[in-house]
Parts: C-alpha cells; sequence; structure tokens
C-alpha cells in the first residue's frame, strides 16, 4: 500500500458550508404518493435561484474568509458536484471569479458521485502536498435530482461544503492520512441528458455503500494503527439516515462520535456535499487534539478515508453562521413549491 | 442576450466592486466615468456586505427573463459604509421586509437565457445569518 | 430668439385599435394637426417615440413617418427620451422654430404598447434605467415607482388611501372625454381593493398598455395669427438610480426643469390655470405636483385627497384624465398633454373646460424622474 501521506504536511485552513433555507418534509412526499417511507424526517431544497455554483460560492466565501488567505494566493478551485448547471463550462471558473483567486488559479470539476467533493479535496491535498500550490480548494455540493416518486425524491438534497488546503502548521485540522477504496460498481448513475438518475435498489446497499465504505475505513485503521476508539468523532457518507449508523457499528464506531455530523436526517442527502457538510458539522464542535474518520462513498463506486487531527487555531477560525445556524434556518415548502424550486415545473 | 455585456460586469456584480474618486473620495456603483467632482481618476473600491433596507418593493409582474421567480423583492439598501445599491432580497417571505432591516451579501442566479443559453450571476442580499 | 406658437393639434383616441399600425396612427394624428392649422407646409418633423425599436422592431422613424404623412424628402428624425420622448420632441422643435432655421415643424409622438406581450412592454418601460445594474435587479419602472410611495408614506405620513386618490381624480376628468383610453368613474375603494402591482402600488393606481398619436405643428408666433404661444420648453435630466440620488423623494430634473420654465416664462405656480402632470402611478403625480411647486413636499398626497386638484379646485389638473385615464401611450404621450393644453388655452374643452384658461402647463417625465420636460403655454 502507499504511503497514504504527503511529502508536505496538509492541512485545512478556511472551511465553509451552507445550507439553503427551504424544506420538505418525508410526510410531504408520503402525502403526494400515499406512501410512508421516511429515510429522514425532511430534506433541504434550493431557492428558485440557487444551483450548485451559487451554493459553492457560499462555502468558498466562508472557507476564505475564515482562513484569512488572500484569495489571490489560491491556486486551485476544485468543485466536485453531480448536478452541475452547465454540462460543459467549468462550475469552479465562476466560484474562482467571485472569491478573487483569478487568474493564477486551476480549476476543473469533478465528477464521481456521492464522493466528487472528497475527491475535490483529495486532489487539493495532493497539491499542496507537493509543494506544488500553497493553497487548494475542494469543494462537495449538490442540488440532487431525485424523481418524482422515486424513493431518491426522499433524500436528493441540496447544499455543500468548502474546504481550503494548506500548510499543516497554519491548519485548524491537520491530515494524517488518506485512502481511496474503488471498483466497478454500477448501483446507480445518470446517462447523460437525462433528467434523473437509476439505481438498483437494494442492490445499492452491501455491495456498494457498506462494501466500499468499510473497505476503505479498515484499510485506513489498518495503515494508520488507528483503533476506533482513537478518534473522537467520525463521518459516514449519509445518503439517509440509517446507513451512516449502520455502516458506524460495522467499523466498530458508536452514535457519540458520528453524531455531530449526522445531519442527514435533517437536510437530506446532499450527494457530493454529504461527508463534506458532515466534516463541517463535526469540525463546528470540535476542539483541538481531537482526531476525526471521514469516509465518503460515491456510486459507481468508491470511497475515500481521511483522518484528520484538530489544531488550536480551530477556536478562532469557526466565527459566522455554523452548519447548525443554517439548518434551523428554514422555511417548509409544499410538494408543489418544491417541484417549482428545482425546476420540474415548466413555466 | 449579450455574452461580452453579462462578462465584462463580473467582477462589480460577483464581488460588489465599484470605485472610489482619487480626488474627493467619493464612492461610486456602479463604476461611473466622471465623478460628481469632475474627476476622472478612481481606484477599485470593494463595497461593505451588510447593509439595511430603505425601501422596497414586491414585483409580481416581472420584465422577461424575471418571469420564473415572482414574486420578488427588490429594494434600496444602503450598505454600512453608506453606499446606496438596489438589489433583490432573498430568503424571505415579502410580507416579512421591514425598513431597516439588516441583510447581508448572497450570490445567486440573477436570469436566464433559456434552457440553453448563459446563466447570468451576480450579488443579492438576505436577512443575516446568524 | 423668436417668439414660437402651436399652429395646430391633432390627436387619435387612446386605446388599442387592433387594426392600426404605428404609420395609421402617426398619419391621423399628423394629419390634422395640420388640418387644424389650415397649412400643410413642414421643414421639420420630429417623431416621438420609445419603445418602437423593441415592439415593432422599427427603427429609422423619422423616414418612415415622413413618408407616412405623405412628405417624403423632408428632414426628419426620431427623438427619443424614454417616456418623456413627446415631450422633449416639443422641446427640439421650439428650438428649431425659435432659433430660425425652421418656420415650420411638425412634432408628432406614436406608441404601439398592444402589439406585444405585457412582460415584453414591462421590459421596455424599464429600459430607460441603467441596464447592466438597476434593470439587472429584476425591477419593473412600476416598482420604482412603489419603492418611493413607501418612502414617501414612512416620510411624510401620508396613507396610500391619500396616495391612491391621484387615480380617483385622474378618472374623475375622463369621464364624457371621447379621446380617453378609459371614460369611467373610478372609487377610491376600487382603487384600494385592486390586486397589488408592485407592492405597495395597486393595479388601479397605474396607467395602462395603450396605443395613441398626437401631434403639433409648431411655427414662428409672427406668422399664426390665432395662435397658443409657448412661453417655455425645458428639458432637464437627473441621476437615473435612485441609488444615486441624494434625496431620492425630490425629483430633481422636476425641480430643475420647472424653475427654468417658470422664469422664461415669467409665471409662478399661482398663475397657471391648468396643469397636465405625469400620473403613470399615483405617487408619481403626487411627486411631480410638489416638485412643481404646487404644494409643499410632503403634503401632496393629502392636497390631492382633498381635492385641489379637481376641476374646481386650486390647481385643475390632468383635465382629460392624464396617464391613467385618458392614456399613457408613452412615446406620445408628452404631446397628449401639451395637445389638452392647447385645447383648453382655446376654450374648447366643453364640459372639461377650466373657465378663462390663460396659462398651461404641461410636464412629461421618463421613468421615476430621470428625465423631466416642462412646457408653458400661453393664450395671447
Amino acid at each position: 500500500m502507499n504511503k497514504l501521506k504527503t511529502l508536505i504536511r496538509v492541512g485545512i485552513v478556511g472551511y465553509g458550508a451552507y445550507v439553503p433555507m427551504y424544506r420538505l418534509k418525508a410526510a410531504e412526499v408520503n402525502r403526494m404518493w400515499s406512501t410512508s417511507g421516511e429515510p429522514v424526517e425532511e430534506k433541504a431544497v434550493v431557492a428558485l435561484d440557487e444551483d450548485t455554483i451559487t451554493i459553492s460560492v457560499e462555502c468558498a466565501r466562508q472557507a476564505v474568509r475564515r482562513s484569512g488567505v488572500d484569495p489571490a494566493n489560491i491556486g486551485a478551485v476544485y468543485v466536485g458536484t453531480e448536478s452541475k448547471p452547465y454540462a460543459v463550462k467549468p462550475s469552479g471558473t465562476i466560484v474562482a471569479e467571485v472569491i478573487g483567486a483569478t487568474p493564477s488559479v486551476s480549476t476543473a470539476d469533478y465528477e464521481f458521485a456521492c464522493k466528487a467533493g472528497t475527491e475535490a479535496m483529495q486532489t487539493c491535498i495532493g497539491l499542496v502536498g507537493s509543494g506544488m500550490q500553497k493553497y487548494a480548494m475542494g469543494i462537495g455540493a449538490d442540488t440532487a435530482q431525485g424523481k418524482p416518486g422515486d424513493a431518491l425524491e426522499y433524500t436528493a438534497a441540496c447544499g455543500g461544503a468548502a474546504y481550503l488546503f494548506g500548510p499543516a502548521e497554519e491548519s485548524v485540522a491537520e491530515l494524517e492520512a488518506s485512502y481511496s477504496y474503488v471498483t466497478d460498481t454500477p448501483d446507480f448513475w445518470r446517462r447523460s441528458k437525462e433528467m434523473y438518475p437509476r439505481h438498483g435498489n437494494r442492490f445499492t446497499g452491501d455491495p456498494a455503500y457498506f462494501k466500499h465504505i468499510t473497505g476503505a475505513g479498515k484499510a485506513l485503521l489498518a495503515e494508520t494503527g488507528y483503533k476506533p476508539t482513537d478518534f473522537k468523532w467520525a463521518i459516514f457518507h449519509q445518503p439517509n439516515a440509517k446507513f451512516p449508523i449502520n455502516v458506524a457499528k460495522m467499523l466498530g464506531f458508536g452514535m457519540d462520535q458520528i453524531n455531530p455530523g449526522l445531519v442527514s436526517p435533517v437536510v437530506g442527502n446532499t450527494y457530493a456535499g454529504s461527508s463534506p457538510l458532515g466534516l463541517a458539522a463535526t469540525l463546528d464542535v470540535a476542539e483541538s487534539g481531537d482526531r476525526i474518520l471521514m469516509v465518503s462513498y460515491g456510486s459507481g463506486a468508491g470511497s475515500d478515508a481521511f483522518v484528520w487531527k484538530v489544531r488550536p487555531p480551530i477556536k478562532h477560525r469557526r466565527s459566522g453562521p455554523k452548519v447548525k445556524n443554517y439548518i434551523e434556518r428554514k422555511r417548509y415548502v409544499d410538494y408543489a413549491t418544491y417541484l417549482r424550486h428545482r425546476g420540474q415545473i415548466i413555466v | 442576450m449579450s455574452v461580452p455585456r453579462y462578462w465584462r460586469e463580473e467582477k462589480p456584480r460577483y464581488r460588489l466592486i465599484g470605485e472610489e474618486c482619487a480626488k474627493c473620495g467619493a464612492k461610486h456603483y456602479p463604476r461611473t466615468p466622471v465623478c460628481s467632482c469632475g474627476s476622472t481618476e478612481f481606484k477599485p473600491y470593494k463595497l461593505a456586505e451588510t447593509g439595511k433596507v430603505e425601501s422596497w418593493t414586491v414585483i409580481r409582474n416581472a420584465p422577461l427573463g424575471y418571469e420564473r421567480f415572482t414574486p420578488y423583492v427588490v429594494a434600496l439598501i444602503e450598505l454600512d459604509d453608506g453606499v446606496r445599491v438596489m438589489s433583490q432580497v432573498v430568503d424571505v417571505e415579502p410580507e416579512a421586509v421591514k425598513s431597516g432591516m439588516k441583510v447581508e451579501y448572497t450570490f445567486r442566479k440573477v436570469t436566464e437565457d433559456g434552457q440553453a443559453g448563459l446563466i447570468q450571476y451576480g450579488f443579492k442580499f438576505r436577512p443575516i445569518v446568524d | 430668439m423668436r417668439k414660437v406658437a402651436i399652429a395646430g393639434i391633432g390627436f387619435t383616441k387612446v386605446g388599442e385599435p387592433w387594426e392600426r399600425n404605428i404609420k395609421d396612427l402617426f398619419a391621423e394624428a399628423a394629419l390634422a394637426a395640420m388640418k387644424d392649422a389650415a397649412h400643410t407646409e413642414v421643414d421639420q418633423l420630429y417623431v416621438a417615440n420609445m419603445m418602437g425599436a423593441h415592439l415593432q422592431g422599427q427603427l429609422g422613424m423619422g423616414a418612415i413617418m415622413a413618408e407616412a404623412i405623405g412628405k417624403p424628402g423632408i428632414s426628419a428624425a426620431r427623438i427619443e427620451a424614454g417616456q418623456a420622448s413627446g415631450g422633449v420632441a416639443f422641446n427640439e422643435g421650439v428650438k428649431a422654430v425659435a432659433s430660425g432655421l425652421n418656420d415650420w415643424v411638425l412634432v408628432g409622438g406614436v406608441e404601439k404598447m398592444s402589439d406585444l406581450l405585457p412582460e415584453a412592454v414591462t421590459t421596455a418601460l424599464v429600459g430607460t434605467e441603467e441596464q447592466e445594474y438597476t434593470s439587472y435587479t429584476g425591477v419593473t419602472k412600476t416598482g420604482l415607482s412603489a419603492i418611493l410611495h413607501r418612502l414617501y408614506s414612512r416620510e411624510y405620513g401620508a396613507t396610500p388611501e391619500e396616495i391612491g386618490w391621484f387615480a380617483v381624480r385622474s378618472h374623475d376628468n375622463a369621464v364624457g372625454v371621447a379621446h380617453a383610453q378609459y371614460s369611467f368613474k373610478l372609487s377610491i375603494e376600487r382603487v384600494m381593493t385592486s390586486p397589488m402591482e408592485a407592492d405597495p402600488i395597486r393595479m388601479m393606481e397605474c396607467a395602462a398598455v395603450a396605443d395613441g398619436a398626437a401631434a403639433v405643428l409648431l411655427g414662428p408666433a409672427e406668422k399664426i395669427a390665432t395662435g397658443i404661444e409657448v412661453a417655455a420648453s425645458t428639458v432637464a435630466t437627473d441621476y437615473t438610480s435612485l441609488a444615486s440620488r441624494r434625496h431620492p423623494l425630490t425629483l430633481e430634473a422636476v425641480k430643475k426643469a420647472a424653475n427654468g420654465a417658470y422664469e422664461a416664462a415669467k409665471v409662478k405656480p399661482k398663475d397657471v390655470d391648468v396643469l397636465e402632470v405625469t400620473d403613470d402611478t399615483t405617487i408619481d403625480g403626487v411627486l411631480s405636483l410638489e416638485d412643481l411647486g404646487f404644494v409643499e413636499k410632503g403634503k401632496g398626497a393629502k392636497f390631492v385627497a382633498q381635492g385641489h386638484t379637481a376641476r374646481t379646485g386650486e390647481i385643475p389638473t390632468n383635465n382629460f384624465g392624464g396617464l391613467k385615464a385618458r392614456g399613457n401611450p408613452v412615446g406620445a404621450t408628452g404631446l397628449y398633454q401639451i395637445v389638452e393644453t392647447v385645447i383648453q388655452l382655446r376654450g374648447k374643452a366643453g364640459a372639461n373646460q377650466i373657465t378663462g384658461a390663460e396659462v398651461g402647463m404641461a410636464q412629461s417625465m421618463a421613468s421615476v424622474g430621470s428625465t423631466c420636460s416642462i412646457a408653458i403655454l400661453r393664450r395671447v
């Protein structure tokens, strides 16, 4: 196995998260379709004028502000999403332009279903860790698609988080190790030009989500020599309220460890934003010295696992609205309004 | 819809950048070729990102390209640095807008050139999130 | 400078004449003005039009209309100054005659707004605002007036009803007016229960989409026996954006144009017998009355509600219904105001006549006051 570490020590120097204010209750989906599912209580829905790019900008601006880094020194802006407003034209150029990182900047959009965000983060870690850039930003954000009437409609949600990486000594959380675990497992996909994804139903469970998260998690634990008890907190990709709890158990983690980052019951599955958002919620409450395990999952399929060690600057670099504040700022919409906000009513 | 026209105004609209007169210090948003003092020398000026609503309206019959967003609030906002801007105020029910309400910068879609054309972004304001 | 007089006037009924195009409307008004003047020689044609380039895709309107009135070959141009196009074109015509450069100048305004759907008209109406920053917000012309309405109520304690009375007064004066778009009476209850257009402005406080044309034939006063003299014609502008104005509730362009006109005509507001002001929305009318000097700042709405602008009041205003009831075919509106003032000064207003009217004033305004034109006319 490779070393899972960078040549130069890397950490998160600033982070930002965003959850749009509208919510659709599972009960409202049930009212519409006369069903009785409740994979989450409710999910976050964008306003009429929001998309992956505006969500990314919200997160990125907060991350830059908290870091205190001059945006002109940010050498990369990568956006991971499966809801690109443009099929061709990078979301990252707009984000980079808004935060003031242009023109000395590398930009690209990443796609790997729900792990596109951690993929972008890992690339940034590589850039900074190799010494090629001093600062690099990875963003996971989505306005996830769920076909009306499909099981995904309960959970496919909107939100994201941004991470600015830089030298470990400036960071709020240092990267200790990262590992990725990928196989060709077609559990979920969306073909080009299709509006909604398809999925393999129960096939998305054991051979997909559980296999890859435990595969990545176990390998990283083995390589680093850490036990679950060495971690104060853990975040596992959260497609619903239940899966992350089950996978935590499988890896030997308890509710206390995953609770702060478990936002899916009230936010839904923000896809590429999901584990990054969970990490942000965890950093919002973490203290210096805390160790955090994070394992994402993206259909297709794979997992990126990270070990973070929280550092003292955390105290001073989380001003402004926290994930909790965004979660509490909410307005419920009915099903028709939900469709309108998601552009599913042609006007 | 004109691509160059959109591109030309990206920085001011994305970053809320106006200009400051090099002579009299007057702040302008948007930029202007000549200051009220007659000077034509300016330096870029970053506007305050928070302010308060002075007056507002609710647009119910919108111009082309904005129909999809009705009803929406457009307000005259006095920023904390004293500069006034006109902007939409979002994430608030029109009925809940109050004069003097504190608002902050947010980045949003403004209009779209149909399904296939350019998406135009820019600043709007929203009630302060804390 | 020569004295200028109005030799003839012409106009069409304001409405939605579906069968007729902009040339038909323009020619009807222009030919009527020449017939009224019993004079057909024209040295210069000015066509006032705001949105023909958007709604009909028509440019080069000077040549188009010269041909339409049977005078291809004459010097002609379109004048565009938003909703003040009519008043500004009039001013250009006056200058041409006063300077001695032209003897006979036909100034006609035309607008045909019913050719496109309301959202296209709404887009064109906010076209006089700075496009990249003001119009980019998605605001409308009515929305800008609404922002002023709310500021006004808060600053001066005027109630929405008091402001709403402007529409009632305009409609009162349109009853029996053959050329008016809406010649029905309007109650304050109906105004205040009509749907919101741009809060707090309601639908019945706004002028509607309208088609129409109006024209005047101008000439040297010494060559016109029975003319109405142009005592003053002024144009002024202001910062277009409300955000750039120090005191948004003061329409500086209106004040400036009015002061210039009073000075040139050697009259004061109290000398004005009949008045036409821009009531595209009720608050536009109220602010105009104040900045023209007919009532103290902040007291305009009460002044109107109490009846001081009625035909029997202190300053009879919008005596054929104004923009709200006679109608607001935008580019032509400034010329309707002038034509109506001439009718009053000639003593030919029938049931709408203000007895003994000698001095009349017309105020035409683009958007929320980016451009204002004033004409003061006098019976001689």
